[in-house]
């Protein structure tokens, strides 16, 4: 392959201090519903019990395909991200991060009953900390939340809020409504509140059919399309003023590609400046807006097949703010520990591996391991 | 219409015959295109008329830029609609431009999008006749697309049958936004006696499938509406690649119609780097998808996409192939694209004719 070098080599890629990155996206995959049930309350215990709820695994991430997990990286029983001894020695040993932000991108973000959601959403986080958390201070989390009823989504983030290792908001990223609406107010609100950015991951509840035009025959197809749909989600984001609502608040965008965002960005300015008139409320150019309170973390990288285009597409993007390291580990996007793509210049480095992610997440300040 | 004639034009020597693959013609009075339709079907039409996977008839869901879609200067001075009188879009757009072939895109009655299959058959051949009669045939610079009743597979073919090799047609024309995205197994007869007949597949935004227009729901707003061409096409082709149309018909050939370019090297970026992680749920794809784009789609321009340096879209076009760009207008509507001012940078001349006439001249084999 004429590929873009990728490259795993710290020291001479960057002045970067070992054990310094702060990866973005790790994922935590849990490997039983029952382990949650010791933080269930009576009721919910025997509703999940009573009537059988088992599997809550996603159309949206089947763990037997070869994207799931990277062969080297699964456990004896073949799932990758359910053990956290493999989980510290692949993301903090092999892949040199010092710091790993932990996603568990689960079933109950796809109930229809808000009121399982939230029961089963805050046993999942109280199971993070239990089992991930307090057993590795370089572990964060994001606080995975019943989207599907607002009021409990916020007492969700009210809940966790003083718990600062809990340091994001996790939604998934296709739901009933796009993210502009007012459903979601009151969660960028508490968020904003809390110095908590909004993660948007990679995913759909399959409220609506994954394309515009139906859903097609493939999973491969379902996961290409998770970037149209962020690319629509961003547009509904600043579209609705969520930003002019709320200032402070980061939305990342997680494991969605990121080379996109260029031509994404021009046709919103344009369509924009010619439209205008009728949403008063978007004072300022969608570019503008998006490198402000918008951050994509690094991989997948839907790379091009030469050097010269991924520099071309980092320059387009504008900003060295806008990247977060991650490996989305541990999803299959590249081998070794070929995480980082070449080229990249020593300082444009350290606000990808670190100084970017300090920005958007302000819990991580001061309290690094 | 003298704010338009008055621009200065260029030398006669200097000037490129231009081939504008997007002129968007409408009936001047409804009886222009009832007086095709069957008398079962003129009482269906006056009756019941329209039924779509969406709330309104007549209007789109989201109000547009302007009524009609329209330049406000395009209207008839006698009021009718625009886009609808031959002469005054000679004068104002054909003649002014230079253009020496426009390709008619029939968005009239949503023809691809009439729950009503039979309805929407028999509207095809109102609409097919009715261009015929009404703008090639007087003015033989304009070339029709062959409009099909996409969800009605059976009629489409017979359509496509009906004009294949007519020197009028210049191509199919369906809208994406289907029951079904447009690679799954139902549509594949249509793509076949395209293929046969040697017909490109014009594929313009828009359409009620009854799909939300994003994964994540309705949006709200024509600003974002509007720009989610973008995202329909991607699907499109993604559609066309995974389901293996375009390598089970490899004389296929699709232009994707006033959906944008720009995003084409980042979603074939894509497409290459999960197709070879998941491929083996897709054995029957042997090619590269990004190579299978590259040899089976074409792209009209308008809205032009704007890149903030505006020197990039040259290199836009490099990433794409020149030879895979064709310039449209969109006349008459709102966001019509001005062949000379719409690509304010530097071109060779061989770049400047493939892009305003010869590839359109070769896809289409006008002459």
């Amino acid at each position: 392959m004429n590929g873009p070098a990728f490259s795993a080599d710290l020291v001479s890629n960057a002045s970067e201090p070992v054990g310094n990155r702060i990866d973005c996206d790790v994922h935590v995959v849990l490997p039983d519903i029952n382990l949650l049930l010791p933080y269930l309350e009576p009721y919910w215990r025997d509703y999940v019990v009573v009537r059988g709820v088992r599997n809550l695994d996603l159309t949206a991430y089947p763990d037997t395909t070869p994207l799931a997990a990277r062969d080297d990286w699964r456990n004896i029983s073949g799932r990758g991200g359910a053990n956290l001894e493999l989980t510290r020695k692949h993301v903090f040993e092999d892949l040199g991060g010092g710091t790993a932000i932990l996603n568990c991108v689960w079933g109950a973000q796809a109930l229809h009953h808000p009121h399982l959601a939230a029961a089963l959403c805050g046993a999942v986080n109280d199971w993070l900390a239990e089992e991930w958390l307090d057993k590795d201070t370089r572990l964060k989390a994001s606080i995975v939340v019943p989207w599907q009823h607002a009021a409990h989504s916020v007492a969700e983030i009210e809940k966790r809020s003083a718990d600062k290792r809990f340091v994001q908001v996790l939604l998934p990223g296709l739901l009933e409504q796009p993210l502009g609406f007012e459903h979601y107010w009151p969660i960028y609100e508490a968020a904003q509140r809390h110095g908590l950015p909004i993660g948007v991951h990679a995913g759909t509840a399959y409220r609506h059919a994954p394309t515009s035009l139906g859903y097609p025959s493939h999973y491969l197809e379902d996961y290409i399309a998770m970037a149209w749909g962020m690319q629509n989600q961003l547009m509904s984001l600043v579209c609705d003023g969520i930003f002019a609502k709320f200032p402070d608040l980061k939305v990342v965008m997680i494991e969605s590609g990121w080379t996109w965002l260029p031509s994404f960005l021009w046709r919103a300015n344009k369509i924009w400046r010619a439209m205008r008139m009728e949403v008063p409320w978007v004072n300022r150019a969608p570019a503008e807006i998006v490198r402000e309170n918008v951050r994509f973390t690094l991989q997948p990288i839907d790379a091009p097949p030469s050097q010269q285009q991924l520099d071309r597409t980092i320059e387009q993007i504008g900003s060295d703010r806008v990247l977060l390291y991650s490996s989305d580990y541990p999803h299959h996007h590249f081998d070794a520990n070929d995480v980082l793509p070449g080229g990249l210049s020593p300082k444009f480095l350290q606000r990808l591996l670190s100084e970017n992610a300090l920005e958007t997440y302000p819990r991580l300040q001061g309290g690094r391991a | 219409m003298s704010a338009t004639t008055e621009r200065p034009k260029p030398a006669a020597a200097t000037r490129l015959k231009i081939v504008d693959c997007d002129i968007h013609p409408v009936p001047r009075k409804p009886e222009d295109l009832l007086q095709y339709l069957p008398e079962r079907w003129r009482e269906h039409h006056r009756v019941y008329g329209s039924h779509f996977r969406a709330p309104f008839r007549e209007a789109s869901p989201w109000p547009r830029a302007a009524p009609a879609i329209a330049r406000r200067d395009a209207w008839p001075p006698d009021g009718s609609p625009a886009g609808s009188v031959l002469p005054f879009m000679r004068e104002q757009h054909l003649d002014l431009h230079d253009i020496e072939f426009g390709i008619l895109q029939v968005l009239a009655m949503a023809t691809g999008s009439q729950r009503n299959l039979e309805y929407g058959a028999a509207l095809a051949t109102a609409l097919n006749q009715w261009q015929l009669d009404y703008w090639c045939t007087p003015e033989p610079r304009l070339k029709g697309s062959i409009v099909i009743a996409s969800e009605h597979v059976e009629a489409a073919v017979a359509e496509i049958e009906k004009w294949a090799g007519h020197p009028a047609f210049a191509q199919v024309f369906m809208t994406p936004r289907l029951s079904e995205p447009m690679g799954r197994r139902r549509f594949w007869p249509i793509y076949e006696a395209a293929e046969r007949h040697g017909l490109p597949i014009g594929v313009h935004g828009g359409g009620y499938g009854g799909h939300s227009v994003t994964g994540g729901g309705w949006p709200r707003y024509y600003v974002e509406e509007h720009p989610s061409t973008a995202q329909s096409a991607q699907a499109l082709i993604s559609s066309l690649v995974f389901e293996g149309v375009v390598e089970r018909y490899p004389g296929s050939r699709f232009i994707i119609v006033e959906s944008g370019f720009a995003w084409v090297p980042s979603m074939t970026w894509r497409m290459d780097k999960h197709w070879q992680r998941l491929k083996s749920e897709v054995p029957h794809i042997k090619r590269p998808p990004s190579e299978q784009v590259r040899r089976h789609f074409w792209f009209t321009t308008q809205p032009v996409d704007e890149p903030e340096n505006i020197a990039d879209m040259s290199e836009i076009f490099d990433w794409i192939g020149w030879d895979r760009i064709l310039y449209s207008s969109d006349y008459p509507h709102w966001d019509f694209d001005d062949p000379r001012s719409a690509f304010p940078f530097r071109m060779t001349p061989e770049q400047r004719s493939m892009l305003f006439r010869d590839n359109a001249i070769s896809l289409f084999g006008l002459s």
